[in-house]
């Protein structure tokens, strides 16, 4: 029984990684840009949210809240194509995880000018109930996260397969130059791609906030997120949210079973693991190249 | 009135002249071919025709109307569709999804309709998988239907490639080395093809070629380049008796006429 509490909440927790890897991942198949700033626009999302509904701020009713900081994370992540990432199109690759640590950084000062240093919750109707299923006690917001999760990555799996814009979204990610003369505008498509990086990034971001509590540095979470979009062959949606679960399921056993210290090790190990392994991830589709 | 029309086009790249005052026109249906040594300025003005640069000056008018203004995205909706020299296909995707891709243009639905299969969105998929159904049975690429590009030989991704330009339904067709690095029969294959995709699809080919035998069989009329500058045109035979472009050939020693 405990075994299973600590399997549900640490696939919660998965869920959050897989979600940001999610987005880091989008942004990687469709442009071949590494964000490192993944993580702290999930923090930012959070903090705008928790802004717009916590009684000490706006205290906007929770419902409202939330699709406002998803639309207007969505827009913050179209104008930061349109503005910063167009830009470095044709520059290494290095040049852009440069310019997205950087981008981390102003962000993480920003949202800790704007709502302090300290970690907040978020007030959240999900955020301290329990369910309980046949002797297991499960907090709500648990459950929310392992919902949204699946519902959003069934959505997202659904509008890449079959909607204009999310075969777009493949053919660009495949073929810049060919999508180009089937059509595709490949500049605008990319920018969509970031606004719906900074919603599914906005989305982990409520979930986190509303199962725990975040603050500035929150967005560090993003490199766990990265070793799970690694995990799972980076340019996998699928393989993202696996590595997220990976990552996520880990945690708790090793922090239970393993001596502290070691157990936040324990991730990483697994990481490297898969790198020896299966270089190229779990779930990847790159194969060796036929000579 | 002509179907492509280039008035006075330049292009350079630095220092270099890719293109110098280039004037053509190519009439509807007809096969178009340029030919001329390597860097003569053939691939410069394919990539100025599907906008993948801007000329430095002159213009540049597709039924009548300046492109000029155009993205290279905008290329397609006008009805021009083209292939690449060395094959620019969705390699993780099937030879039909490569296809499908190319109905892109030819698509109306909405993401909501798509979402949830609407009937208008089922009429409208069917639409497209027979469009590309008829390009498979036309070039006989029933065998990979559902193969995955990255493990196909060379000769087939080149018909793909071909196969998703025509998907596009373009009026006209822009082909880049549309024989390169195929065997005696395959370029035969291409030929016979040709000749159907103007008579029986009413479809104009623009097209780049090495291959003298190919340009021989199936072109009209024949522009030879060197050095950027337009030697002649006229029909095949014409030009492989120009004098000029035996001398572009022979003299630079570059590249055989007749490989």
């Amino acid at each position: 029984m405990e075994s299973l509490q600590l399997l549900v909440s640490g696939l919660a927790n998965g869920c959050v990684y897989g979600l940001i890897a999610l987005g880091f991942v989008l942004i990687y198949k469709a442009t071949e840009a590494l964000n490192f700033a993944q993580g702290d626009m999930m923090m930012l999302g959070a903090f705008v949210t928790l802004g717009l509904t916590n009684d000490h701020y706006w205290a906007l009713p929770f419902w409202a809240s939330v699709p406002i900081a998803l639309l207007l994370m969505g827009a913050f992540g179209y104008v930061l194509e349109i503005t910063l990432l167009r830009r470095m199109s044709g520059q290494s690759q290095i040049a852009v995880v440069v310019l997205t640590v950087a981008l981390g950084f102003i962000i993480r000062f920003i949202a800790g000018a704007i709502w302090g240093h300290e970690p907040q919750s978020l007030e959240s109707p999900i955020a301290g109930v329990n369910v309980r299923f046949s002797g297991l006690v499960l907090g709500l917001d648990e459950v929310a996260v392992i919902l949204v999760t699946i519902v959003l990555t069934g959505l997202l799996y659904l509008g890449f397969a079959h909607t204009r814009l999310g075969l777009a979204m493949q053919a660009t990610s495949q073929n810049q130059l060919a999508a180009y003369y089937m059509g595709i505008p490949v500049k605008r498509v990319s920018a969509l791609i970031w606004c719906l990086s900074g919603i599914v990034a906005t989305a982990a971001g409520i979930l986190l906030a509303s199962k725990g509590s975040i603050d500035p540095n929150s967005g560090f979470l993003g490199i766990k997120a990265f070793a799970a979009a690694v995990i799972g062959g980076l340019g996998s949606l699928p393989g993202a949210l696996l590595g997220g679960l990976v990552i996520g399921v880990i945690e708790p056993f090793a922090a239970r079973h393993v001596a502290a210290g070691f157990s936040q090790v324990v991730p990483y190990a697994v990481l490297l693991l898969v790198l020896i392994i299966r270089p190229s991830g779990i779930l990847s589709q790159v194969r060796d190249k036929k000579v | 009135m002509s179907l492509l029309e280039l008035e006075d086009v330049t292009m350079s790249f630095g220092g270099l002249t890719a293109v110098e005052g280039a004037s053509f026109a190519v009439n509807p249906g007809e096969v178009f071919a340029l030919v001329g040594p390597n860097g003569a300025g053939k691939s410069t003005i394919f990539n100025l025709v599907s906008r993948y640069c801007t000329p430095g000056g002159g213009d540049i008018r597709f039924e009548g109307k300046s492109i000029l203004g155009c993205a290279p995205h905008d290329i397609p909706r006008l009805g021009i569709a083209r292939t690449f020299q060395n094959i620019e296909l969705f390699e993780h995707a099937t030879v039909l999804q490569n296809l499908l891709i190319g109905r892109h243009t030819h698509r109306r639905s909405n993401a909501i309709s798509e979402i949830l299969h609407l009937p208008g969105v089922r009429a409208e998929e069917r639409r497209h998988r027979l469009a590309a159904e008829k390009v498979i049975d036309f070039l006989d690429l029933q065998p990979y239907r559902e193969s995955l590009i990255m493990g196909l030989p060379y000769g087939v991704r080149k018909i793909v490639e071909l196969g998703r330009a025509l998907a596009v339904e373009p009026k006209l067709l822009l082909l880049d080395e549309p024989a390169s690095g195929l065997s005696a029969e395959e370029t035969d294959d291409v030929a016979f093809w040709i000749e159907d995709i103007r008579k029986v699809m009413g479809i104009t080919v623009l097209m780049v070629e090495h291959d003298m035998g190919l340009v021989r069989s199936v072109s009209d009329r024949v522009l030879a380049l060197a050095d950027g500058k337009t030697l002649v045109i006229g029909t095949p035979q014409e030009v492989q008796t120009d004098p000029a472009v035996i001398e572009a050939y022979i003299g630079l020693g570059d590249d055989g006429a007749d490989e």
